[in-house]
């Protein structure tokens, strides 16, 4: 008895069962999506972290052996952010007269995502490693990880932090831009890639794709632009 | 649907070995992706090639992808509870200051310079 019950774990431990959790927690994500009929709060990636979450603490997998069983999810990842040029092309006539707003844009977001992030955290008393952790959150987490390293953070925590703050932004980003009358749909899309990276630019290519389109280009550019600014400002923020 | 995968995967590495070779702080697969706007542009590539019709199969599930890193967050729970009040407030705080610089920088400048797009009054 005890011999198949660990047989059975076994099993359910396997990458092959991992890799079928995610997949599974996926296929539930988007289709409590649809029945939800869209609603903000239902992202397939919070449903899926969840029940993944469950589902490893539950068997009790280390989070390493769940990496390297969904490494063939994780690295389809780089060919989909190539593949963000892709709504960018077809939308680059409204290019026109709005590259120069985008670039100034996306500098002083960027300076003010870090510079208010850092003060923010300090005020409240959070740790000096906290800090240089959270400066990063708004890059994509390739650049999160390698930005907060440098800077003498906890990079698998900024990877967290950005996929956190990924995910809230496609909750509410929408909802938000509205409130700040926000209307020109490249300036939103530009918005919400600028703080919230791919998960934010995922939710705004299915709201429409000017603003999904934006989106990325705003990820690819703020990335660029948090890797040089973040050494720069921390010379006088630590 | 192969043939674009291979064409993505081809410009994902061209760009890891363009930042690489050039140091550049940005990640590969953000180099190829500008990389493939020029390429788009400059074949004057169409809806029906097959590097659309894979990259928009692909961008669909883009959630999917961000997963294996985020369920890392298990790892946290426990520092990210003992420090919930900073690390609350400086993410929801800089990211809504975040915002609201790009979008309103971006609208005041076109404005400055052009005419503003109001794309919801039109919806």
């Amino acid at each position: 008895m005890t011999a198949a019950l660990d047989q059975a774990l076994e099993v359910a431990r396997s990458p092959l069962a991992l890799l079928a959790v995610t997949l599974g927690g996926y296929q539930l994500g988007r289709w409590l999506q649809v029945r939800s009929g869209g609603h903000a709060l239902v992202q397939p990636v919070l449903v899926t972290i969840v029940v993944v979450g469950l589902a490893i603490t539950a068997l009790d997998v280390d989070y390493a052996d769940y990496r390297s069983a969904t490494e063939l999810i994780a690295f389809w990842l780089g060919p989909a952010t190539v593949a963000l040029a892709i709504p960018l092309h077809r939308q680059a006539a409204r290019l026109k007269g709005f590259v120069v707003p985008m670039l100034v844009a996306i500098v002083v977001g960027a300076v003010v995502s870090i510079v208010s992030a850092v003060l923010l955290a300090r005020a409240l008393g959070a740790g000096d490693d906290l800090e240089r952790t959270l400066a990063t959150k708004a890059a994509t987490t390739p650049v999160a990880i390698a930005v907060t390293d440098a800077l003498g953070g906890i990079p698998p925590l900024a990877a967290v932090f950005a996929i956190i703050i990924g995910i809230f932004s496609a909750i509410v980003g929408p909802a938000t831009l509205n409130l700040l009358r926000i209307r020109d749909r490249r300036a939103r899309g530009l918005a919400v890639g600028a703080v919230s990276h791919g998960i934010g630019a995922s939710r705004m290519l299915r709201e429409d794709e000017t603003e999904g389109a934006f989106a990325g280009l705003a990820m690819g550019l703020s990335a660029l632009a948090i890797s040089l600014l973040v050494p720069v400002l921390a010379l006088w923020l630590f | 649907m192969i043939a674009g995968l291979t064409w993505l995967v081809a410009f994902q590495l061209l760009g890891e070995f363009i930042a690489r070779m050039a140091d550049l702080p940005v990640p590969g697969p953000v180099v190829g992706m500008l990389l493939l706007f020029c390429f788009l542009r400059l074949r004057r590539y169409d809806d029906a090639g097959s590097i659309v019709r894979a990259g928009t199969a692909l961008l669909r599930h883009l959630q999917l992808f961000f997963v294996p890193a985020g369920v890392g967050v298990v790892l946290y729970l426990g520092l990210i509870g003992r420090e919930v009040l900073p690390i609350g407030v400086a993410m929801l705080g800089s990211w809504l200051l975040g915002l609201a610089a790009v979008g309103w920088t971006a609208v005041a400048l076109e404005r400055l310079l052009g005419r503003p797009r109001d794309d919801l009054g039109a919806a």
